[in-house]
């Protein structure tokens, strides 16, 4: 085993959250250390091509992929931060020690003083007989082998969830080439932006609101899934299933935030379904319970990209502070909280504001 | 209905389009965003001002239809590509839309291509007459295709002749005349 690294701040996660957060603490005067499992920069930014909305101060109209090799560009140009990639943090001791697993080095320790946690969130699944046939994945798995490694997923594709990120990767399997059956909802209402749903409306794919798959079938690979119409209750109706020859079928049912380190850490930690599960309380500033500690991005409530840019940018400039006094520390907090609040102003964010003000107002 | 179809209305459509007379007067931009989402590049993408300042970031864009040129930069720009340009009056049969388009091959002009509604029912069949590709910052292709007289508000997507990528569809509709 190797010795111990010790930055000023440590900053778990290189995605937009990770990234914003490690810039940041290296603008405020910190040495940095960023880490992150997977070998490139970017975290779930690295497959998304399509454009992101935000406003036009903060990367708007810019594809997602872009917008991870910009911020990766000015990283790797900052002299005070030095990035482990392929490196899996697995433990974070009392004494502040993070324990990584990195690839070809076997098992480092890094004892930051400042430690911001930007793990993003992992992928829900649902349960249904035939879950497990190979050709059933999540969506973001579905992104990953198309927009990073360049391999179709199917032919024939039924996406399960309404949300953006169902509607999102619809749309890029159809730009794939993947005939796309159908999309389907559980809720009432499309949950995704209105603009994502008309774009693979008029490519063709229906959007059945109320809807859910009842099960899966095939030998050794999904071979066809089952649908249904839900009732008031969430039922399924008798005599409404559909069987649909697919052999693809992608789940978009949610996700939730990757907080292992942060439990790790004593960080208190509450039950906000609207952030997507457990998320740590925390400060103004993004510190959880546990002094010294922040949480930045998806792993503090799934959002989006351009609340967790800003927020890692928060978080990393909070800790330089903690580290060295800045000028003008509390202006910049006020400018940032006003663009998060910004961000989150409109109906489609109602849930997300119902879930921080809970956190916010100790209701959980 | 939007929210449940993913289709917006009429009476939504109504709300965005340019008056008759200035739909007479030459290409001019449709804005079929209808959510208060946080956005707003195409605010900042067009040259002439004819989409007003966001007070919020949230705002629906506004549209001075008086003072759109029918450019098209604000469709390169839009990440809900959201944004059409129609030319009800190309010539005595023919009208003119041009809308986003992201996927390959792009056509080229002079490709003959499936007309698709907003539900991507084919409508007809359409002839390409420019294609803008994306330029360095990732902008959205802007395709040009001239469609039969009175579809300029019906067409919203193309098809490649003989594809299919979406749920099994009738095909059927007006055509293009030659
Ligand atoms: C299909 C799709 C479309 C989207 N579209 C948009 C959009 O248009 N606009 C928008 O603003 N947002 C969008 N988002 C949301 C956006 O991608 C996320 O909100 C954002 O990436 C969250 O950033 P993050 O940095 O918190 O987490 P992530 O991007 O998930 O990054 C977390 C990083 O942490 C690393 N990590 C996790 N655990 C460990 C560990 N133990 N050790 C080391 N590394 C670890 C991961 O490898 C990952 O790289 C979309 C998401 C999806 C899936
Ligand atoms: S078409 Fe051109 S002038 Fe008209 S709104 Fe769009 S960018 Fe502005
Ligand atoms: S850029 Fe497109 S999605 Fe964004 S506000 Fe303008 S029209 Fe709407």
């Amino acid at each position: 085993m190797t010795s111990v690294l010790e930055p000023e701040v440590a900053v778990v996660g290189a995605g937009p959250a990770g990234m914003a957060a490690a810039l940041a603490a290296a603008e405020g005067g910190a040495d940095v250390l960023l880490i992150d499992r997977e070998h490139r920069l970017g975290g779930q930014l690295v497959k998304q091509t399509h454009k992101f909305f935000g406003s036009s101060d903060q990367e708007a109209g810019i594809r997602g992929i872009h917008i991870a090799e910009r911020l990766g560009e000015r990283i790797r140009q900052h002299a005070a931060i030095r990035i482990w990639l392929g490196t899996t943090v697995i433990a974070y001791y009392p004494d502040g020690v993070l324990l990584a697993e990195k690839a070809g080095h076997g098992l480092v320790k890094a004892k930051p003083r400042c430690l911001v946690v930007a793990t993003g969130a992992a992928e829900r699944h649902l349960a249904f007989a035939g879950n497990d046939l190979p050709g059933v994945y999540g969506a973001g798995a579905v992104q990953t082998l198309m927009n990073v490694h360049g391999v179709l997923p199917g032919q024939r594709a039924l996406m399960v969830g309404a949300g953006n990120i169902g509607l999102i990767v619809s749309y890029q399997l159809l730009q794939a080439g993947v005939q796309v059956v159908e999309v389907i909802e559980a809720a009432e209402e499309i949950g995704g932006y209105a603009v994502h749903a008309a774009k693979i409306r008029r490519a063709g794919v229906p959007i059945r609101t109320r809807h859910s798959v009842l099960k899966v079938e095939g030998d050794s690979c999904v071979e066809q899934a089952v649908v249904a119409r839900l009732d008031e209750g969430w039922k399924p109706i008798p005599g409404t299933e559909r069987v649909l020859q697919v052999d693809l079928v992608c789940l978009a049912v949610g996700l939730t935030p990757l907080t292992e380190i942060l439990w790790q850490a004593g960080c208190r930690m509450v039950w906000v379904p609207e952030l997507g599960g457990h998320v740590p309380v925390r400060s103004e500033t993004l510190e959880t319970t546990v002094p010294g500690v922040w949480v930045a991005g998806d792993a503090a409530g799934v959002e989006e990209a351009s609340t967790a840019m800003i927020e890692g940018e928060l978080a990393g400039l909070a800790a330089a502070h903690r580290l060295r006094p800045l000028k003008e520390f509390d202006e910049r907090c006020r400018q940032l909280r006003q663009a998060l609040a910004e961000l989150r102003a409109g109906p489609l964010a109602a849930k997300v504001r119902r879930g921080l003000a809970r956190l916010e107002g100790g209701t959980c | 209905m939007l929210r449940k179809t993913g289709v917006p209305t009429d009476d939504l459509l109504r709300q965005v389009t340019p008056s008759e007379e200035r739909l007479r007067r030459g290409p001019v931009a449709i804005f079929e965003c209808f959510e208060r989402i946080p956005c707003d590049p195409c605010q900042h993408a067009c040259p002439t001002g004819a989409v007003q300042p966001f007070e919020d970031l949230n705002d629906l864009p506004r549209v001075d239809h008086q003072l759109c040129t029918g450019c098209g930069r604000c469709i390169q720009a839009c990440p809900g590509l959201a944004v059409f340009v129609v030319q009800e009056d190309l010539d005595e049969c023919s009208a003119l839309v041009g809308l986003p388009y992201e996927y390959c091959p792009l056509p080229a002009p002079g490709d003959v291509v499936t007309l698709l509604d907003r539900q991507g029912r084919a409508v007809g069949q359409g002839r390409i007459k420019k294609v803008v590709r994306p330029g360095n910052r990732g902008e959205t292709p802007v395709v040009w295709v001239i469609v039969p007289r009175g579809l300029a508000m019906t067409v919203r997507h193309i098809r490649p002749e003989g594809e299919n990528r979406g749920a099994d569809q009738p095909t059927g509709g007006h055509h293009l005349p030659v």
